[in-house]
């Protein structure tokens, strides 16, 4: 397992157990993080996903396709940081990965 | 998510349109509708908001693989819209595209007059609603306090150029609707900024070289950031500040804004048809799948009722149980005899496999 921390934007932290080759989002949802809302279901079609990624994970957790930006265009304040967290995959690497949900999604 | 510019239609009156079901949402749910409502001869017409089938399939992920389609190990969202096409072509239904219902209202002799938000009338014994998470319609773009300012000064379609004539002119968004109104709008505006959050776009690129060679002329100003807030007065825009781009915070003064931000799904009209709603969502019985309104029924992913999946399967289901009940209210006092397509030769010879 997995350790992912999501940090809700009225402050309140989530440290979640995540399979790998799960999605940062479907961890969020099973969890009923507040403000990850995920309406297209993990499709990359909508961008109410949005997450800002801890700066000590940027480069670990990557750059976004081209698919993602696109989305990423629709969502609200987008910061350098932003990732869609239905774009995530949990993999060893990211043990200890801290993201944080925005104020709002779009 | 791709937005297109808005379709310009006309308004006129045209003749009312008859037929047995009116089918709200080309769906795959809406499509399968027109099967089983055919195996009844029910003759069926569609309605859509898009300009093509398949709703969200088409829409939203069209190139996705859906796994749990009985007997279908894998097809793509559009493989299965063009499969429910093929399947109903037998019954021949008609399609109206790029139109929401707006009112509906129920006649004397129970059947229902639906209308169109560029006025076409429908009559229709049943009115079958498979409109899934509601009609695609223009996002509200992330901006506080944007409300006052929308349909005044903040427009989310060009329904006409001359309404832009010689103002200051934002437009917000990074795809072929932004990209194309501010090529189009240019030579009417008296200035045109178009913003948006990269210097990368997902529109033609034909568009975008364009863009950037009238930038190159002054023709126009495109600045990378994103809109946080509007100033104005009694909805009419005066300014709008735009963050995130290399020189910091700036105000755009400006008179209009398109803010081209995708489609989102909203309920829309039918809220105000007059039937139960539960959380935006349709309350029906899972024997007929009908709304608090006798011969208005809802199938797949804008109903409710206990136990509800939003699966395509699920909404496959509802269809062939709401046909019986359809049948029932279109020709009442006809027996309704059970028949499989296997074995039948008069649903065979709907289907036009046999002489």
């Amino acid at each position: 397992m997995t350790k992912l921390t999501f940090i809700a934007h009225d402050g309140t932290q989530f440290d979640v157990d995540a399979e790998n080759g799960s999605t940062v989002m479907e961890n969020a949802i099973r969890h009923a993080v507040p403000g990850i809302e995920a309406e297209c279901g993990g499709a990359c079609a909508c961008a109410t996903c949005h997450v800002y990624v801890d700066e000590a994970w940027t480069a670990e957790v990557g750059e976004p396709e081209a698919m993602e930006e696109d989305m990423l265009d629709f969502a609200y304040d987008v910061q350098p940081n932003s990732r869609l967290s239905c774009q995530i995959k949990v993999r060893d690497a990211l043990d200890g990965l801290v993201v944080r949900v925005p104020e709002r999604q779009g | 998510m791709q937005s297109r510019p808005i379709p310009k239609g006309t308004h006129r009156m045209t003749e009312t349109i008859k037929t047995d079901a009116l089918i709200v949402g080309a769906g795959p749910v809406g499509l399968f509708a027109v099967f089983e409502l055919g195996l009844f001869d029910m003759k069926c017409h569609l309605i859509d908001i898009l300009d093509k089938p398949g709703g969200q399939c088409a829409e939203l992920y069209p190139e996705k693989p859906i796994y749990d389609i009985p007997g279908w190990p894998s097809i793509s969202a559009q493989g299965l819209v063009d499969k429910l096409l093929e399947q109903i072509h037998p019954f021949k239904p008609d399609f109206t595209y790029n139109r929401m219902v707006s009112s509906l209202e129920k006649l004397e002799d129970g059947s229902f007059r639906v209308t169109t938000d560029e006025n076409e009338v429908f009559e229709a014994k049943v009115v079958v609603i498979a409109a899934g998470g509601g009609s695609f319609q223009p996002k509200r773009p992330p901006i506080p306090g944007i409300e006052p300012y929308e349909g005044k000064s903040v427009f989310y379609s060009v329904r006409r150029m001359e309404d832009f004539r010689g103002h200051d002119l934002v437009i917000v968004g990074g795809g072929d609707s932004a990209l194309d109104w501010t090529l189009n709008l240019q030579p009417v505006a008296k200035s045109v900024t178009l913003v948006h959050r990269r210097p990368e776009f997902r529109a033609a690129p034909d568009s975008v070289n364009k863009m950037y060679a009238m930038q190159e002329m002054k023709q126009l100003e495109f600045r990378v950031g994103q809109v946080t807030g509007l100033a104005g007065a009694d909805g009419q825009l005066s300014s709008a500040t735009i963050k995130g781009g290399p020189d910091g915070d700036i105000e755009v003064p400006c008179t209009r804004m398109l803010p081209f931000f995708g489609l989102t799904m909203k309920l829309g009209p039918i809220a105000e048809w007059g039937l139960n709603l539960h959380e935006n969502l349709i309350p029906v019985d899972t024997e007929k799948f009908q709304t608090s309104v006798p011969g208005i029924f809802a199938v797949g992913d804008i109903n409710s009722y206990p136990g509800k999946l939003k699966l395509i399967l699920s909404g496959f289901h509802e269809v062939a149980l709401m046909a019986q009940a359809a049948k029932r209210i279109i020709s009442p006092g006809e027996r309704i005899v059970f028949q499989y397509t296997t074995s039948s030769t008069s649903l065979q010879k709907k289907l036009g496999v046999v002489g």
